[in-house]
């Protein structure tokens, strides 16, 4: 099964041991597993077949970056497959498809998303970053995996619209600067474009088609952040069946008990929220925002108490290096903030919601 | 013809018999509680003639030998309607038949299934005691063997509806020298019978659903034992479990009253200081965090109700369901309140605030029946996660030796 298959992968190529030395080296991935999952086709997953993928649907990128939330693995998966190449599908024509994502789906490629920019949040309005004619002009950061992207799919405005343009980070007119960074196993930079070349997608552009990017982008997103939560949380079960205290086991106290079944009713309220958002999406329909809304807020929330309260758990020890508490306390913190944090997302939420409730002021 | 063609050609015909057998039912009625008795019994006698009641249950039992499917298409087509029912129904065709099923006589499935899926009888549970609450297995009522019958003393509380029920499911102690999970029997009893004394309780809503049972020497013929002697904590288990899947889909979401999209629409109606309260940071903060429980509720009960019809039953995470649901309905009627600020705590014309507080009262005791959230978390920490039982003092103490 192919979750089973990226389990086993993560657990050969990136275990916490590796994690630390790639950290300790300052290496912004591992490309070694990158590679691999290319071979397998993973991450062509739901590449089209005419464009070198498998052909399959997002369901399986969910499936897929789930596991490798759980393993906190150092590849831009969330970055390259499910932010860029699935712009490129949804944006992109017959032929810039086949010009651009072939080299995604064999992972010969890296592609990032850079829709961050320094003084606004997700959806807000106007972008700096704008696009004449075959240029791009403007910053960008935060952007996630840029070091080792070639390529980077830039939201920018074209005369007062959203859209998307494929950018090759490799020509003069592009700058990269690294930033220092919280979680260090998904290293971030800041990118300015000084009238870049770039290839415009032409076949979606506006800000509803960008809002429903992002949906999906969420939903993608929530599942890796599900597959962490479900690491910290059995992470932490495990370290509480092992340790003695007071003549008991630690995982037999009731303020633990009580905690990790906390943890694990809002970790399947998660999961349930974000399968039924890839549903949602799959379909198209009224409630994909909403959808995708409750699965990031709850996913985000999830995430981060399971980090947190995983080393409160696993109590002085879970502050040192050698545990393997800080990988997640970490990217679940990026993760919260890397695509629209929880009050941006609320915000969303209850808007749809009110929307929902009276069409006519929303159209108005 | 495929299953798919075959599940429309079934909605099509439940959704004609409906439109013709439930149309006094379109709309929401309130009836006074004998009312909703008989007619929740009519309701069932009229299915049965039908062959929709107990849909997936064989024949014999009083069911229409279908299939789960089609039960699940009736559910849903009949849901469309405000048809009659009350909690000694569920009690029976859900729990009372899964314990018969699971520990009972093919022969007493088809005798009690019969009754009830023809809606001659309703059901009560016998359980819950005044000293024996989450400590079920403590219980007191005492069943002592006579010739072919059982003589029961002592007094059961919070039995839902007991006025009303025709028969009871009825757990007590046939042996206080084992340890005290071990001495328990299963027994159905004829709420009829001389020495079922039953007694409203008062509650904090005004009103009585629960009562107090006092059963002085009521004799039970052994025929009507389920299961074998001592075997009374598994069936207690196996009703819970049951009780524990209804739950599943108690609120699911939608624009219900009470709803989170309702709430949102109430918000945005509630004017504040040059706009509503739907402007206010800290109720968009709460709104979004209930709707994502509300939701996760239905999505969860969604696959679970999938799952239990794949034939897997319930898995022990059933047990969030009631955990989330109780707390997210105090949570939501306390805010349903604060929208109106002082007032919110007083009756008015212009909202309907007594369901309000109704619902907000009935929360608390939704916090507690069918396993109080502690009683809960213990067990999605055991059962789900495998982290050690409680420390107990009771462990393998005969139940006549323990401390009062």
């Amino acid at each position: 099964m192919l979750r089973d298959q990226v389990q086993a992968l993560c657990k050969e190529h990136v275990p916490p041991e590796t994690l630390r030395e790639l950290i300790t080296a300052n290496a912004p991935w591992q490309p070694e597993l990158w590679r691999v999952m290319g071979e397998l086709g993973l991450l062509g997953a739901a590449i089209p077949e005419a464009c070198g993928g498998v052909g399959l649907t997002y369901r399986e990128l969910a499936i897929i970056n789930q596991e490798l939330g759980r393993a906190v693995a150092p590849v831009p998966f969330f970055s390259s497959i499910c932010m860029a190449a699935e712009a490129i599908r949804l944006a992109g024509t017959a032929e810039q498809q086949a010009r651009w994502l072939p080299d995604l789906a064999t992972g010969k490629r890296v592609a990032t998303f850079a829709w961050a920019e320094p003084s606004t949040t997700l959806l807000e309005r106007p972008l700096a970053t704008t696009i004449e004619g075959d240029r791009v002009r403007g910053p960008k950061t935060p952007v996630p995996d840029a070091s080792v992207a070639d390529l980077c799919i830039v939201l920018a405005d074209r005369g007062g619209e959203d859209c998307l343009a494929v950018v090759e980070l490799d020509q003069d007119a592009v700058q990269r600067k690294p930033l220092h960074g919280f979680d260090e196993l998904r290293q971030h930079g800041a990118i300015d474009f000084r009238r870049a070349r770039c290839e415009v997608l032409e076949a979606a552009s506006g800000s509803a088609f960008t809002a429903a990017l992002f949906d999906e982008f969420a939903t993608l997103l929530a599942f890796e952040q599900v597959g962490g939560a479900e690491a910290a949380l059995f992470m932490a079960r495990d370290y509480s069946l092992d340790r003695y205290i007071f003549g008991r086991r630690l995982g037999s106290y009731q303020a633990v008990k009580h905690k990790l079944a906390d943890i694990l009713t809002a970790l399947e309220l998660a999961t349930a929220n974000a399968l039924h958002a890839a549903d949602t999406l799959a379909k198209g329909g009224p409630d994909s925002r909403a959808a995708a809304a409750a699965a990031r807020i709850g996913a985000t929330e999830a995430y981060e108490t399971a980090a947190r309260e995983n080393l409160q758990v696993h109590g002085g020890i879970g502050f040192t290096w050698e545990a393997n508490c800080h990988f997640h306390y970490r990217r679940a913190r990026l993760l919260a903030l890397s695509l629209g944090s929880v009050e941006v997302w609320t915000d969303l939420l209850i808007d749809a919601l009110a929307d929902a409730a009276n069409p006519s002021q929303a159209a108005a | 013809m495929s299953d798919h063609a075959q599940d429309e050609d079934y909605r099509l015909e439940v959704r004609a018999w409906l439109a013709e057998n439930a149309a006094e039912y379109a709309e929401p009625r309130e009836f006074p509680e004998a009312e909703l008795v008989a007619r929740s019994k009519a309701w069932i006698r009229r299915k049965h003639e039908a062959g929709y009641s107990a849909i997936a249950e064989p024949v014999a039992a009083g069911g229409a030998g279908g299939t789960s499917r089609q039960a699940a298409i009736f559910e849903r087509e009949e849901a469309r309607y405000h048809t009659p029912t009350f909690t000694g129904v569920g009690i029976g065709f859900a729990m009372t038949m899964a314990a018969i099923k699971g520990h009972g006589t093919a022969q007493q499935y088809e005798h009690f299934g019969t009754l009830t899926h023809r809606g001659d009888i309703t059901w009560c549970q016998l359980f819950s005691e005044p000293a024996a609450g989450s400590d079920l297995a403590g219980l007191r009522t005492r069943a002592v063997k006579d010739g072919d019958n059982w003589v029961v003393n002592g007094q059961k509380v919070w039995s839902s509806w007991a006025h009303h029920a025709d028969w009871g499911i009825l757990i007590a102690r046939t042996d206080p020298t084992v340890a005290k999970h071990k001495g328990l029997t299963f027994f159905l009893v004829d709420m009829k019978s001389p020495g079922v004394e039953v007694r409203p309780i008062r509650q904090i809503t005004g009103k009585s659903d629960f009562n107090e049972t006092f059963l002085t020497d009521v004799v039970i013929p052994d025929a009507n034992r389920i299961g074998a002697e001592g075997e009374g904590w598994a069936c207690c288990m196996t009703v819970l479990a049951t009780e524990r899947g209804r739950t599943r889909s108690a609120r699911a979401g939608g624009d219900r009253s009470g709803s989170v999209r309702s709430l949102v629409r109430q918000a945005a109606a509630t004017p504040r200081q040059g706009g509503s309260a739907l402007d206010s940071r800290a109720v968009r903060a709460k709104l979004a965090r209930w709707y994502v429980r509300e939701q996760g509720l239905k999505n969860f009960g969604k696959r679970l109700d999938e799952q239990a019809r794949s034939g897997g039953g319930f898995p022990a995470t059933v047990a969030l369901v009631k955990l989330v649901s109780a707390t997210l309905l105090q949570e939501t009627h306390a805010f349903l309140m604060d929208l109106d600020e002082y007032a919110g705590a007083f009756s008015s014309d212009a909202a309907d605030r007594e369901e309000v507080f109704y619902q907000y009262l009935w929360s608390s005791a939704m916090r507690i029946a069918g396993g109080a959230d502690e009683v809960l978390r213990n067990q999605l920490a055991e059962r789900v996660l495998g982290m050690p039982g409680e420390m107990r003092a009771d462990k393998g103490v005969p139940f006549n030796e323990l401390p009062y």
